[in-house]
């Protein structure tokens, strides 16, 4: 396959990036497209340039790392695929594909297509765990928790943080992410007790960290490499309200 | 009231409210579609309920009060949220993408704008009578027609208002934009307050989509009526 890659180069945070355009003359369609990135900087290193930064790590689309705006769709065209396992027999032959950062003002670029997702690890950590006194181990089993709530948490845990959300969200909005960190564990027992403190504590940051608001688009839903529903919004919208009206100040 | 204010102070709280004052603006949307569409009853119907409406005397100052601020609220934080949403993403896509938001979420921001335009508007036209204040009161030999002498006529200034083609189209186009932005606008009430789930998600769209469909049906019927000749002066 020939193809034509408009990809976005910007050296640093604070400098102005722009699109470069590449011709690449034998992409394999059996490629993954991360290594169809990979022949991309074999190509510019052989001629002497500088190699295009992007995240990557598992390749195996459990890890969450990679990222990229594909034809402005977060992951590709490819339906609940991260970009690792996107492979280039989606694409045709003589396609131009524009490959962009995830783009967001919580979200900086670091360098070309990396960005900096350390807002993620922030919200997380202001409540997306929940308090365990260490002792004997619990017996897996001794506590029982429904078919229902146990394929919800399932679900939600789904998310592995990739912020292809805010990517997608014509707001910038991480309300996908948060509220599928919130929702899995409000659909576990262990969950409970911090429930409430929960949902307040992680909006909070969120906010704090300069995401947009949710205008209830889905754009979010519809990128989602693990296919989160925006029903865990709804449902993180219910716990909010709830400890705002009926917890503690 | 800590609790309230980090409520109110938070962007899913702030959307409730956006949402909660859009509830109200929506029921002010039917109850007004209900009571105008008492113009195919004739001129006698929609003036006294008029009249009626005029006699609350302090109570109507009340509502209009409420519906004021109810109607800031909403437009004031759902701008608020708009430019949060704006600094969110200072960087534009190169290129674009969409995959399933719908028209109706997209131009929430923009048909809201047009529709605050078209309330501005709509005051002039019918509430103040400045676009033309020959029709807010009626000539003596009409409103004989139409009532007692002296009586604000709401049925004349509807029916000569409607008359004119460019004013009924503005109205027409007017309904239409806010029955897109009440599409998404009455489902969004319902995921903002965290009441929707995947039982309920398919009625509640129903129902947003259904009643923007009666809101432009109904209110469009009254300008069209009139351009037909359905709803005319008596006697005429």
């Amino acid at each position: 396959m020939k193809l034509t890659l408009r990809i976005w180069r910007q050296k640093g945070p604070d400098v102005a990036g722009d699109l470069e355009t590449h011709e690449l003359p034998d992409v394999s369609p059996d490629m993954s497209f991360l290594e169809m990135l990979d022949v991309l900087n074999e190509q510019l290193q052989n001629e002497g340039k500088e190699p295009v930064a992007f995240d990557h790590d598992c390749r195996e689309g459990i890890c969450g790392m990679c990222s990229l705006v594909i034809d402005g769709v977060p992951h590709g065209p490819m339906k609940a695929t991260t970009t690792c396992q996107l492979h280039m027999r989606t694409f045709h032959d003589g396609d131009t594909i524009t490959i962009e950062p995830f783009r967001a003002k919580a979200f900086p670029v670091i360098k070309d297509l990396c960005i900096d997702r350390g807002a993620f690890d922030r919200i997380s950590a202001s409540g997306g765990f929940v308090s365990v006194n260490t002792g004997g181990a619990p017996d897996a089993n001794a506590v029982p928790i429904g078919k229902e709530d146990a394929d919800a948490a399932m679900d939600a845990a789904a998310c592995i943080g990739c912020g292809a959300c805010v990517a997608a969200c014509p707001n910038a909005s991480a309300m996908l992410y948060v509220s599928a960190k919130v929702g899995h564990l409000a659909h576990l027992p262990q969950g409970q007790p911090e429930r409430g403190r929960r949902a307040r504590s992680m909006v909070e940051t969120m906010d704090a960290e300069g995401f947009g608001n949710c205008r209830n688009y889905y754009e979010c839903e519809a990128v989602c490499p693990k296919e989160i529903s925006h029903h865990f919004i709804g449902g993180m919208n219910r716990d909010f309200l709830k400890a705002n009206l009926c917890g503690g100040e | 009231m800590n609790w309230l204010a980090r409520l109110l102070g938070s962007s899913v709280g702030r959307k409730m409210l956006v949402a909660l004052t859009g509830l109200a603006l929506v029921g002010f949307v039917i109850a007004h579609m209900l009571g105008n569409l008492q113009v195919f009853l004739g001129p006698d119907a929609l003036n006294s309920y008029a009249a009626k409406l005029k006699s609350l005397g302090a109570l109507l100052w009340v509502m209009r009060g409420g519906l004021l601020a109810v109607f800031v609220v909403h437009v004031g934080l759902a701008l608020k949220l708009a430019a949060e949403n704006k600094a969110a993403r200072p960087a534009a896509y190169a290129r674009p993408g969409r995959v399933q938001s719908t028209l109706g979420a997209r131009s929430m921001v923009l048909t809201g704008l047009m529709v605050l335009l078209f309330v501005l508007y709509h005051l002039a036209h019918f509430t103040f009578g400045w676009t033309h204040p020959e029709h807010a009161t009626a000539t003596e030999a009409v409103q004989t027609l139409t009532g007692p002498v002296n009586r604000h006529d709401v049925y004349y200034m509807v029916v000569m208002g409607f008359r004119q083609p460019l004013v009924s189209g503005l109205y027409i186009a007017a309904m239409a934009l806010l029955a897109l932005h009440m599409s998404h606008g009455v489902q969004s009430v319902f995921q903002s307050l965290g009441l929707n789930n995947r039982k309920y998600e398919d009625p509640i769209r129903k129902l947003a989509i259904g009643l923007a469909w009666v809101i432009f049906l109904g209110n469009s019927s009254m300008p069209v009526a009139v351009m037909a000749g359905l709803v005319d002066l008596p006697g005429a």
